[in-house]
């Protein structure tokens, strides 16, 4: 009975912490929420007329909602990074980092439910996918894994935190026995969340731009590289904008995280980009099409030749101790890591997987301004849930929330 | 019957009980009349219920009747003539009986209630593959109903399913066509493609003489007069695999491969994701980004569930192999269109069928048969 009051009292506490703030957080929360609207009405508008609203067509039948879904799958999974040495190998530096870290992968697993549901021609029908009520193809489609793994993996971002958060907000210490085991497996099930979205692709003969070994792998270093290097950037922020002491030393091992899984990626570029091009096949078309265009067909130039460049320069900043130590010269690198690894393991990803076509066929994509809007919607309520949890959590960890304490309320000033 | 159900079912107590039984009375066992050759004679039995006896009866026989007629037999079958006249019959009736209601108005909403509950159970019903014979039948008459509620119009749908001993095959003769594109237009016509998309299930590739199959150098929509110098021409559509990636990836099991082959998609349980389509290796799949639309002159009306039925925004379709006619005997509206007989279509387990005498007899190919998909469809020259 306690607990449930106790729980009634931080849902009550909570909520009146967020919807109270500085002006700053006022307008940032105002912005997130107009360009939510705008998405919104983007969104009934495709509902209305259908996906044709969009810049796919048959031809390239997957785009930014596919991209976007791909890559946040990836900064998802990094939160893993960060529980790992926290909660299992004790190490107390991640202490403060790990709860953001956790809610920026429920944040990012919204928007990836989010933009799965965008992508879909009939959501009246979800309701087929549930396993159980409706018919669940599984194990031979890797969506349905996937709609397993994204779902579980959000439990267990939820509940972990959650339990932490709530034992503080009583004023106790966390039990360990419960959330380690917990840790573990979100640890594993973090790793498989990026692999089975990696199958997703990997798994399909008809795409041989996709239909690779290496693209799994690939996937995991990228994420492990862009996921910390928002975690990175989030945390500055919070710095900032807040009274939450972050240590230097936190910052620094994430970016040792960062550097680390980029030179991976990138010696896996070079590994792909050689396969591809010493020796091209007609399965190197798609690859060709990427980096140099076909046949006077060139839209993703501008983009690909973007992200190889920030790729590289962020990688090589970062390998120099002196220049990684360096904080503004780590938040530049981190943002321009984060950029150049959306663009890759997005659009850069997605879109060349159909262009070719089956046959040949060279029909190139853009996206229309109501498919970016509904893009920017969900970006929008990302950052939003984000914003709130983050703000919650802080505020439990600093103490300004606890059971049987309310004046804090009006006293606090984030 | 008694098998687990997979999926999720609304129970509105609307559906009667006639379904537990093996006969449209409900009995289970002895004679109760409407086996018999002149049911309407004895026991009252509403009109509904009389309908579906003699469906079932129906469709028992030719199951057995179809393995050994084919050709226009099937579509001569005097039976299907009893039914298609009793439906319509039925049909005229309720449709007098509902504008006699408009025209009272006092009862004018039963209309709307009536679209009202078939949109609900529409909505709620389960996956086509995993119904019994009966469900399969019940969502027939929502939907022929449903389009005489909507448009005033009689739609006759099938709901048959694979006979024993077929399995389709397609056969391409590279030496015959000329690219008139007579088929695309057939192929559109008889299974309500979307006119303003443009949708088309086959593409014809049109390449140079001289250089072999080079696709990504052929034009597959060309608009000029054919045959062009020095070209030749090549179809493509879906190819029906024997093990057709885009049944395993579909995350509902919305589209499956038949018994006699035909690889087809439940439209009504389509969540519209387009894994599938990323899957095929030979863009056979095409999705409706808009609410297709086909003008209502235009409208084909022999349909199947599985075939050219309307569809709705947002969902996958495919070639069938023309589903509503080859499993009534016929071949498919492309085959009867050819001008140039470049289409051979039938029974690959018949061994006097065209289709087996071009495959023992020509130099026949597949495309892309590395990828293991064994489509079942052949190309060849003379």
């Amino acid at each position: 009975m306690e607990t449930i009051k106790a729980f009634m009292s931080m849902v009550k506490d909570s909520l009146g912490y967020i919807t109270h703030g500085s002006r700053t957080y006022h307008i940032w929360m105002i912005f997130l929420t107009v360009i939510m609207l705008i998405g919104m009405y983007c969104y009934s508008i495709q509902l209305d007329e259908g996906l044709s609203v969009t810049g796919m067509t048959d031809r390239v039948s997957w785009g930014l909602y596919i991209s976007n879904f791909t890559f946040l799958v990836g900064v998802a999974a990094a939160a893993v990074m960060l529980v790992m040495p926290t909660y299992v190998l004790h190490d107390i530096d991640f202490k403060q980092a790990v709860l953001i870290g956790e809610g920026l992968a429920v944040a990012a697993l919204i928007m990836c439910l989010a933009f799965v549901v965008a992508d879909m021609g009939g959501p009246s029908v979800l309701w087929h996918m549930i396993p159980g009520i409706g018919v669940f193809n599984f194990p031979n489609s890797m969506l349905a894994w996937d709609v397993i793994v994204l779902n579980g993996y959000l439990f267990i971002n939820i509940s972990i935190p959650l339990y932490i958060l709530f034992r503080h907000y009583q004023g106790k210490e966390a039990k360990a026995s419960v959330y380690i085991p917990g840790s573990i497996l979100s640890v594993l099930w973090a790793v498989g969340i990026h692999l089975v979205t990696a199958f997703l692709y990997e798994g399909l003969q008809a795409r041989p731009f996709w239909n690779n070994a290496l693209l799994g792998p690939r996937f995991l270093a990228s994420a492990f590289a862009a996921g910390p290097a928002l975690i990175i950037l989030v945390l500055a922020a919070i710095r900032k904008f807040s009274e939450f002491r972050i240590e230097d030393k936190t910052i620094k091992k994430i970016a040792m995280i960062v550097t680390v899984a980029a030179q991976i990626n990138l010696i896996m570029l070079i590994s792909e980009l050689f396969k591809e091009f010493y020796a091209p096949t007609h399965h190197s078309e798609s690859a060709y099409y990427l980096f140099f265009g076909l046949e006077g067909k060139t839209a993703l130039l501008p983009w690909i030749w973007t992200a190889i460049p920030l790729n590289i320069l962020a990688t090589v900043l970062l390998t120099f101790h002196k220049l990684r130590n360096n904080l503004n010269v780590l938040y530049f690198c981190c943002f321009i890591l984060f950029v150049a690894i959306w663009i890759e393991k997005g659009f850069g990803l997605i879109v060349p997987g159909f262009i070719p076509g089956p046959y040949g066929k060279i029909a190139e994509y853009t996206p229309t301004w109501i498919e970016i809007w509904v893009t920017l919607g969900i970006w929008a309520l990302g950052a939003f849930i984000f914003t709130m949890l983050a703000k919650t959590s802080i505020g439990i960890e600093l103490g300004k929330l606890r059971y049987r304490k309310k004046e804090v309320l009006d006293s606090e000033s984030v | 019957m008694a098998e687990k159900k997979k999926w999720f079912q609304l129970d509105l107590g609307l559906s009667k009980a006639q379904g537990s039984g093996s006969c449209g009375c409900g009995k289970d066992s002895g004679d109760c009349g409407s086996h018999s050759d002149h049911p309407d004679k004895e026991y009252r039995l509403t009109a509904e219920e009389f309908d579906a006896a003699v469906e079932k009866e129906l469709m028992g026989e030719t199951a057995v009747s179809q393995t050994q007629k084919d050709g226009f037999q099937q579509v001569f079958d005097v039976k299907m003539d009893r039914r298609t006249a009793f439906r319509k019959l039925t049909a005229s009736l309720l449709v007098g009986a509902g504008a006699v209601h408009t025209s009272c108005s006092l009862t004018a909403g039963n209309e709307t209630k009536e679209k009202a509950q078939i949109d609900w159970e529409e909505q709620f019903k389960g996956n086509y593959k995993l119904m019994t014979k009966e469900e399969k039948q019940a969502t027939v008459d929502r939907l022929v109903r449903s389009y005489q509620l909507r448009k005033k119009k009689n739609i006759k749908m099938s709901s048959a399913d694979a006979s024993k001993d077929v399995l389709f095959g397609y056969a391409f003769n590279i030496s015959k066509c000329q690219g008139y594109m007579n088929c695309v237009s057939a192929c559109v016509e008889e299974n309500n493609q979307d006119r303003n998309s443009q949708m088309q299930y086959i593409r014809i590739h049109e390449m140079k003489d001289g250089e072999g199959f080079k696709f990504n150098e052929a034009d597959d929509n060309y608009y000029h007069e054919v045959p062009a110098e020095g070209h030749f021409y090549m179809g493509t559509q879906c190819f029906h695999c024997d093990n057709p990636p885009c049944v395993n990836v579909c995350p509902v099991e919305a589209t499956w491969r038949e018994e006699d082959g035909l690889v087809v998609i439940d439209y009504d349980w389509c969540i519209g994701c387009r894994y599938c389509m990323a899957a095929c290796p030979y863009d056979g799949r095409r999705f409706n980004w808009s609410k297709p639309e086909v003008p209502e002159d235009e409208v084909n009306k022999n349909q199947h569930y599985l075939g050219n039925r309307m569809r709705k925004k947002g969902v996958m379709e495919k070639c069938t192999f023309c589903v509503q006619r080859s499993r009534a005997g016929k071949d498919p509206a492309c085959v009867e269109a050819c001008p140039t007989g470049a289409r051979i279509f039938g029974n690959l387990l018949d061994p006097d069928s065209t289709i087996r005498w071009v495959l023992e007899n020509k130099q026949v190919f597949r495309l892309k048969e590395d990828l293991g998909t064994e489509p079942k469809f052949w190309y060849f020259m003379d």
